[in-house]
This record gives structure tokens, C-alpha cells and sequence, in this order.
């Protein structure tokens, strides 16, 4: 074996289109795929923004009078302003004053408040997507409620795909008791309803941003389970995975270094579809009040809170939201199906 | 004769992603004669299978065939025949049988229904009238109580039987021509025989044609009237079989011929294409017989009582065993080779699964320097398996697809701490990717991006990189063209001298084991039938079926000349 154990200069070979380099490459190709991976980078550039608080920082500041009309319906009349601003009573005073114990401070009160400069800023009539209740900027409140729903659905996602893949994975692989054990959880989680077990880690866990993210990553990775497990019983018996027994390869190193790259295409199509059902998932969870807390804002308190302003005709909050969040979920959607022709070996 | 279909400037091309076009078949003209056998013979990727199925269009929807080809049936163009003309001949004047009868029969049907249906849509048969016919095509396909085989599923019937049933398909409506393309790959030697002399007797008595699309030119010799040599799309000799075989005018039907291992010589290594292409059709001859190394004092690897059974569970309490591999016993020493061979389904294979531990042996024990590999723990295993290693069947399943060769050749070495540092084993990757004759530039490739026997190459500098022993070779060259075997054997023998490894050679082609083993072993159903040097159990065969085995070998033109 000496004669090949020579040490030779290793040619400057030219490095061959990887399984990557052929994925990007085939998903250029696709024109809607392009799309809509330029609508997602736009959103995650606005994230970034948003959460270094660049822009919406003051999503919180009532810049408008109450529910102030969208730029574009400036003439529309705001009934609901104007009774805020009028609530001052009309007509006469009655005189108490004779069974007021109070009355004697008045005067000083009254001096002491005009020490004190108060100075409302002026507020907007009008804002460009129009204004909530408390007069705050529905676009800005839209912008920061993306970062947090966004936030969220990836976290929650990554979170599922890794229980899920780490589960399917040691019960497709190993298989046996291991594998049946496995089952029975899967069958137990899937056979409680999803939104009673949320609500269940919802009430015992507590709200909060973190706590959205753990509920939905524990509950979500079922549907990710199967698939991996399924996977990785068809590629246990493969060929290659024997080969790389017969060379020594540890269980790990098989089943994570050998087999996961030729699946991670289930894997990432699983991750990219579990973004789009969990930042769904967050708008359920805000709407019925177990979602983020009080002092944020994401699309489901949007949406939550458009529920009675609806009634009243005020209609922009709601379209707001929707619309940011159906065009994110299309885009991301799309894309996903772009990724996963591009990222099936199948498919070649 | 009178020519059924002619075949004329046949030219197809496939279209692959949006630019490239790839030419498949680069205008081929040939004749098939009325109660002729016409066979096209080529190598994979020579366009044989596209100009058949061009016959009846066939072809995938990327499949562009030249608007100057023509393909004469009954006076009429067949590239220009409208979709409703077409399935008036599919199945009817011209059938089809594919090469795995298993993936062409629908699973969810009875072997009756199926071969019910053509007759049903082509002759109109009412269901009742049709399963009487069906009785009597199974009969005379030769498949025994063909009344009770009608209401089978084809998963209850063997490869054969299912191949049977194909053929009795494509016969069922008299047609007059029959297109069989590889039909006896699939199949064991002995069933192949049985399925080429069926074709033969059936085309006898309908006075049908047959175009025969083979990659083997045995069998090619043993059933065709008339050969065309196929290459790179492109016809490369045509004629009557006897001139074919005996008087081959062009350089590649020469070297196809020779390349193959034979029965009767073995020569140090076996000639290959390039020594008839580049030699101006001449090939460097090596007369000289190879000899084998002489058997040390003491064999290298001792097997005894080594047996795999298989436990089923057939009921709530009834339990069937099943025995993959029972009491086999075997010695193998440095330097030389044992070769296995059997049927599908002796169990040949799971003795190399076996010495690997790759299978769970149910008894017996490996001897193998001093150690019984079989009870080792599996920690003690991993100094073993470095020494004994494997090369699989299908290059295309066994090497992961995402590992460049680099990873591929470099991780063994790292599991069991060969070299110093990376670097180190990233050199010896790149000689051994050298030595086992693939480009400099080929470390930072992609599986996909090599060939078949370049594959095999890279499963064989895997396995070199750990420096072992013995090395198991389960079929390796089986799923391999001819020429390309060739090659690769030649490899393996170049390999074996350098480093004087001790070979289990497992095939079920009785040729190439011939030629390269030693001392052999001949397995049915699970045991050892016969043992001994290879060259005496060819001679003078002691086992029944051992001499089936022989008997079954497709011995090309010869045997039908004596």
C-alpha cells in the first residue's frame, strides 16, 4: 500500500456544480420561485428594520385623533373623534359647591395645574392607513405586528422540524421497540385535539412571546415526524447506508451525516409549509387571547381588535392585516413550492 | 423473406431541461422480415431500446423523433399514424414484453383480468369468451393448471412465470410482431433458457417476427436470424447472424465479442473495447493463462457451520423459519479468490452480509486470524472491518449521493485513524482515485456526474483506502455493460496481485466467475451443493444442478453450429 500512499500534488481541480449550486440554479429558473423569494427578502429586510427600530419604532404614539381616516378617505366624517373631543359637558355648570367638601381646593388645584405645561401634540385627522381606537398608525402597528407574527412562525417552526426530524429520524432508523415507542407518542399527540392542547400548555405555561413559540414547536412537529420517519425506513436499507456500516460508520454519523442531507429536502419543504401554519396558528392563539402579550402587537391582536371596529366601519385595521399577511403567506407559500422542485433529486 | 418493418433514417433525440437537446438515435436503418428474428445488440446508452420503442412511439414526452425518419408497417408510416391508428396496432399487430415483468404487470389485478383486457379491447371478446382463451394462452406459454393460475395475482407467481404471463399478453391477439426488449435480464440463467426457448417455439408456430433487444450477445447468437450491432446511436455492423459471429467486419462487434469472459480460456486480463478501437480493430492478445497464487499453509478466513434463518411469523402462534444460508462451511486464503455462485434466492449474497456482520448470523462461526468474528463485540469489530470490506451490486445505490468522492474516499479513512491529518488523507484519496484509473479532477465530483463503472471504481478505491484483506465483491460488475466489465475485472486482478488481497467473488454469471475465481462454490437454496477448484467443477460437474446451471449458459453462436 506504500506505492499509493505517496503524497502527490493534488491537481487545482475545478469544484463541480454541487447539489446546492444545482438547486440555486434551478430555482432561477423559476420565474414565480424569483418572485416571491424577492417578496420574502423584503419582509425579512423589514423585520430587520423594524426590530433595530429604524422604522415603526413608534408604532406605540397616538399620532392621530381616534380612529382617523385613511389618507385616501380624508372627507370621510369621524363621528367617534369628534364624541372623544366633545366630551366636555355643554350648557350651564350646576353650582355644588355649597355640598362639595372639596370645593375650597379648587382654586389652588386649578393654580397648580397651570404651573405645570402639559402639551398634547397636535393630533393627525388623517394617518396614511388611518388610525386605531387610541389614534395609532395602523401601518406602523402592521410593520411591527410582521416582525413579531414572523418572528414567531420561524422560531416555532425551526423548533417543530427539529423535534420532529430528531424523533422521525431515531424511530425510522432504529426501528422496533424504539420505533413503536415512538408511535404511541406520536398517536397519543395526534389523538388529543391540537387547539385543546394548546390551550392546555397556554394555561399552565402563561402568555408571552416565548411561550406562543414553545406551545406551537411542541405541538406542531407530528405532521414532520411521519414524514422523516417514513424517509428514513426507506433510506435505512439503502444501499449506501450499508456501505457505510461495512466501512464502520457509527449510528449518528449514519444517520445524520449519511442519510439527513439526502432528505433534508422533505425537511426544508416541512420547515418552510410550518411557517406559514404557525404564524396562522399565532393569529388563532392572539385572537382568542392566548397569543402575545398585551403591550405587543402582531397580526392576531390586529385582527382581534378589528373585530369590533368592523362594526362601527372602521374597516382598515383589518384590511391592513390581511393584506400584509396574505401576501407574505402566497409569497412564502409559493416559494416553498419553488424550493422543493428545486431541492428534489426526483424531480431531475 | 419479405420485409414486415423498415426502418429507415431513424433519428431521435431527447430534450433534457430547456436548451440542451441529446441525440439518442442518429439515423438507423434496419429491416425485420416477415418470421424473422432480428436482434439489436448494443451496450447501454447505444440507442437499441429508443429505436425499438420508436416502432410502436413508445418514447417519453422529451422524445423528438426527425421529421425525415420513416418506419414502414403494412404499407403504412408509423411516425405519421394518428394516436386512434396507433392503439389499433399497439397490442394487437405489435406487442411488446418488457424486461421486469414485475413493474409490468399491475399488482392489483389477476394475471387472467390482464391478459383478458387485450383480448377484450383488441378482439372484442365478451369477459367469458376472453377468460377461455386466457386458459389456453397460460397453456400454451407453459404455465402448469394454467385454470387455476387464471384468478392469480402476479405476486404469487415466480419472475419466470410472470414473464410467462407478459409473453402470453403480447402473443394473445396473433400479432405480427413481437418486440421483446432485454426479456431474460432479469431472470436467472436457467429460467432465461427456459423463457428464449419458449419465444423461439412460439414464434414458430404463430409465423411472427421478433425484434430482440439484448445487451448479451450469447443470448443474442443462440435466437437471432439476423444481427444489428448498435453504438452511440449509430448502426455499427448488420448482417446474418453466422457472419456476425464468425467474421465480425467492424471493430467494436469484435471487441464486444471478445471482452466477454470465456469458458474455455483465462488469459491474465481480458480484453477491453479501447484495445480494439485504438489498435485498428487488432487487439493485444494475452494468450498466457493466468495462475493462480498457491495456498498458504494456513487459509486466511475460516468459515464453519455458518448458517442465517429466518424467523416469520405466519399466525398468532405459528412461526415458519426460513433458511437463508444453512451450514455453510468455507476457507478462503491470501491472494486468491473463492467465487459463490446460485440463483437468485440461494443465499449466496447473505454469506458475504454475514462475514461483514452486516446480517446477524443465526450459527456457526468466522475464524479469521485466530478470532471468531462473530462473537466479537462491536467495538472489538471495528479493527475487523477494516479488514474485510465490500463492494455492492448497483454503483448507483451503494455511494451516498451527497458526498463528493473526496468525502467519500477520506471518511473510512478517518473512522479508523489512517493517516495523520486531513490533509494527508485527502492526498491518499487523490492517489488512490488515480490508481483506480479516474480523472485528477474527479475528487471534487458528484456520484451522479460519473458512469457506471466509474462508480464501481470509486466503490472500489472506498474500499482500498482502508487497505483490507479481503474484499467481498457481491455482484459487482453484474449491473455493469460488458465492455466496462471488463475493465473493471481487469482492475480488481491488477488490484489483487499489488496487494495481495484474498477475493469472495458472488455472482450469478457463471462466466465471469468462472474466470476470475480460484476455488468456488456452488449454492442452492441455502446451501452448499458443490465445491472445489473452479476449473474442475466446470469440467466435470459432480452435482445435478450444477449441471443445470451449466447447461442453462446462453453459449452464443457455437453451440448451434455443433
Amino acid at each position: 500500500m506504500a506505492a499509493i500512499a505517496q503524497p502527490m500534488a493534488a491537481a487545482p481541480a475545478e469544484r463541480s456544480q454541487g447539489v446546492w449550486a444545482a438547486a440555486w440554479t434551478r430555482l432561477k429558473a423559476d420565474r414565480v420561485g424569483m418572485v416571491c423569494l424577492a417578496v420574502v427578502a423584503a419582509f425579512m429586510a423589514l423585520i430587520l428594520l423594524s426590530a433595530a427600530g429604524i422604522v415603526a419604532g413608534g408604532w406605540q404614539l397616538e399620532k392621530g385623533v381616534p380612529y382617523a381616516n385613511p389618507g385616501f378617505l380624508g372627507q370621510r366624517p369621524n363621528v367617534e373623534a369628534q364624541s372623544i373631543d366633545l366630551a366636555a359637558p355643554k350648557g350651564p355648570p350646576v353650582d355644588i359647591s355649597d355640598i362639595d367638601p372639596l370645593a375650597p381646593k379648587y382654586a389652588e388645584w386649578d393654580k397648580r395645574a397651570a404651573e405645570i405645561q402639559t402639551s398634547s401634540p397636535p393630533r393627525a385627522e388623517t394617518l396614511p392607513f388611518g388610525g386605531d381606537r387610541w389614534g395609532r398608525d395602523v401601518l406602523a402597528k402592521s410593520i411591527k405586528g410582521a416582525q413579531i407574527s414572523i418572528f414567531v412562525g420561524v422560531f416555532a417552526a425551526i423548533m417543530a422540524t427539529c423535534i420532529g426530524t430528531v424523533l422521525g429520524a431515531t424511530g425510522g432508523y432504529f426501528g422496533g421497540r424504539v420505533g413503536d415507542f415512538l408511535e404511541w407518542v406520536y398517536n397519543v399527540f395526534t389523538a388529543i385535539p391540537n387547539i385543546l392542547l394548546i390551550f392546555a400548555f397556554a394555561a399552565v405555561v402563561g402568555r408571552g412571546i416565548d411561550t406562543v413559540i414553545v406551545i406551537l414547536g411542541l405541538t406542531g412537529w407530528t405532521g414532520i415526524y411521519r414524514l422523516v420517519r417514513a424517509e428514513y425506513i426507506k433510506h435505512a436499507s439503502r444501499e449506501y447506508v450499508r456501505a457505510a456500516q461495512a466501512i464502520g460508520a457509527s449510528h449518528p454519523s449514519r444517520m445524520f451525516v449519511h442519510i439527513l442531507p439526502n432528505i433534508s429536502h422533505v425537511v426544508l419543504v416541512q420547515l418552510s409549509l410550518l411557517v406559514v401554519g404557525f404564524i396562522k396558528s399565532e393569529v388563532i392563539l392572539s385572537f382568542l387571547g392566548l397569543g402575545v402579550p398585551i403591550e405587543m402587537v402582531s397580526w392576531g391582536t390586529m385582527l382581534a381588535e378589528a373585530q369590533t371596529e368592523l362594526v362601527i366601519g372602521k374597516w382598515w385595521q383589518l384590511a391592513a392585516a390581511t393584506a400584509f399577511m396574505a401576501v407574505f403567506l402566497t409569497a412564502f407559500s409559493l416559494l416553498t413550492d419553488a424550493l422543493r422542485d428545486a431541492l428534489d433529486p426526483k424531480l431531475r | 423473406m419479405t420485409g414486415l418493418v423498415a426502418v429507415r433514417d431513424l433519428r431521435v433525440s431527447f430534450r433534457l431541461g430547456k436548451t440542451r437537446v441529446v441525440d439518442a438515435v442518429r439515423g438507423v436503418s434496419f429491416d425485420v422480415p416477415v418470421n424473422g428474428t432480428v436482434a439489436l445488440v448494443g451496450e447501454s446508452g447505444s440507442g437499441k431500446s429508443v429505436s425499438a420503442m420508436s416502432i410502436v412511439r413508445l418514447l417519453p414526452d422529451n422524445a423528438i423523433v426527425d421529421a425525415a425518419s420513416r418506419i414502414d408497417f403494412g404499407g403504412a408510416d408509423l411516425l405519421a399514424a394518428s394516436i386512434d391508428e396507433l392503439r389499433r396496432i399497439r397490442g394487437k399487430d405489435i406487442t411488446v414484453v418488457f424486461q421486469e415483468p414485475m413493474s409490468s404487470l399491475n399488482p392489483v389485478f389477476t394475471v387472467g383480468h390482464q391478459i383478458g383486457e387485450v383480448l377484450r379491447l383488441h378482439l372484442g371478446l365478451s369477459p367469458r369468451q376472453a377468460i377461455g382463451r386466457v386458459v389456453e394462452l397460460l397453456g400454451e406459454v407453459g404455465i402448469p393448471e394454467p385454470k387455476a393460475r387464471v384468478d392469480a395475482y402476479p405476486h404469487e407467481l415466480s419472475g419466470g412465470q410472470q414473464q410467462r404471463v407478459m409473453i402470453a399478453m403480447a402473443i394473445a391477439c396473433e400479432p405480427k410482431l413481437l418486440i421483446a426488449d432485454e426479456p431474460t435480464t432479469a431472470l436467472d440463467v436457467t429460467v432465461q433458457r427456459q423463457i428464449l426457448e419458449l419465444i423461439a417455439k412460439l414464434q414458430d408456430r404463430h409465423r411472427m417476427s421478433v425484434l430482440f433487444i439484448s445487451h448479451d450477445l450469447g443470448v443474442v447468437g443462440e435466437i437471432a436470424d439476423q444481427v444489428v450491432v448498435m453504438r452511440d446511436g449509430v448502426v455499427r455492423e448488420q448482417g446474418p447472424v453466422g457472419a456476425i459471429f464468425t467474421a465480425p467486419r467492424d471493430a467494436y462487434t469484435r471487441a464486444l465479442l471478445a471482452c466477454r469472459p470465456r469458458l474455455d480460456a483465462k488469459p491474465k486480463r481480458l480484453p477491453v473495447i479501447d484495445d480494439f478501437m485504438a489498435g485498428g480493430g487488432q487487439p493485444i492478445v494475452v494468450a498466457e493463462n493466468r495462475v493462480a497464487r498457491p495456498q498458504e499453509e494456513r487459509p486466511l478466513i475460516e468459515a464453519s457451520g455458518l448458517s442465517k434463518i429466518y424467523r416469520l411469523k405466519t399466525g398468532l402462534f405459528a412461526r415458519k423459519s426460513i433458511a437463508a444460508v444453512q451450514e455453510a462451511s468455507f476457507s478462503m486464503w491470501r491472494g486468491r479468490t473463492l467465487g459463490v455462485v446460485g440463483e437468485s434466492g440461494s443465499g449466496k449474497t447473505t454469506i458475504g452480509m454475514l462475514l461483514m456482520r452486516l446480517v446477524q448470523a443465526s450459527g456457526g462461526e468466522v475464524k479469521f486470524d485466530g478470532a471468531d468474528l462473530l462473537k466479537l463485540s462491536d467495538a472489538q469489530m471495528m479493527a475487523y472491518r477494516r479488514r474485510i470490506q465490500i463492494i455492492f451490486q448497483n454503483p448507483y445505490a451503494s455511494l451516498n449521493p451527497r458526498f463528493t468522492v473526496g468525502q467519500i474516499l477520506v471518511e473510512p479513512m478517518k473512522i479508523h485513524g489512517i493517516g495523520a491529518n486531513d490533509g494527508e488523507r485527502f492526498e491518499r484519496a487523490v492517489a488512490l482515485a488515480r490508481r483506480v484509473g479516474l480523472a485528477a479532477d474527479s475528487i471534487h465530483k458528484y456520484p451522479h456526474e460519473f458512469s457506471g463503472g466509474q462508480r464501481q471504481r470509486i466503490a472500489i478505491a472506498r474500499c482500498l483506502s482502508m487497505q483490507p484483506e479481503v474484499l467481498i465483491c457481491d455482484e459487482s460488475v453484474s449491473a455493469l455493460d460488458v465492455s466496462v466489465q471488463a475493465t473493471v475485472l481487469n482492475l480488481l486482478l491488477d488490484l489483487q496481485d499489488e496487494f495481495s488481497m484474498s477475493y469472495l467473488f458472488i455472482s450469478h454469471d457463471l462466466a465471469v466467475v468462472k474466470y476470475m475465481a480460484d476455488d468456488m462454490l456452488v449454492m442452492h437454496e441455502g446451501s452448499i451443493v458443490e465445491r472445489g477448484s473452479a476449473e474442475a467443477i466446470y469440467e466435470s460437474p459432480q452435482h445435478e444442478y450444477t449441471r443445470k446451471l451449466l447447461r442453462s449458459i446462453p453459449a452464443g453462436y457455437r453451440r448451434q453450429q455443433a
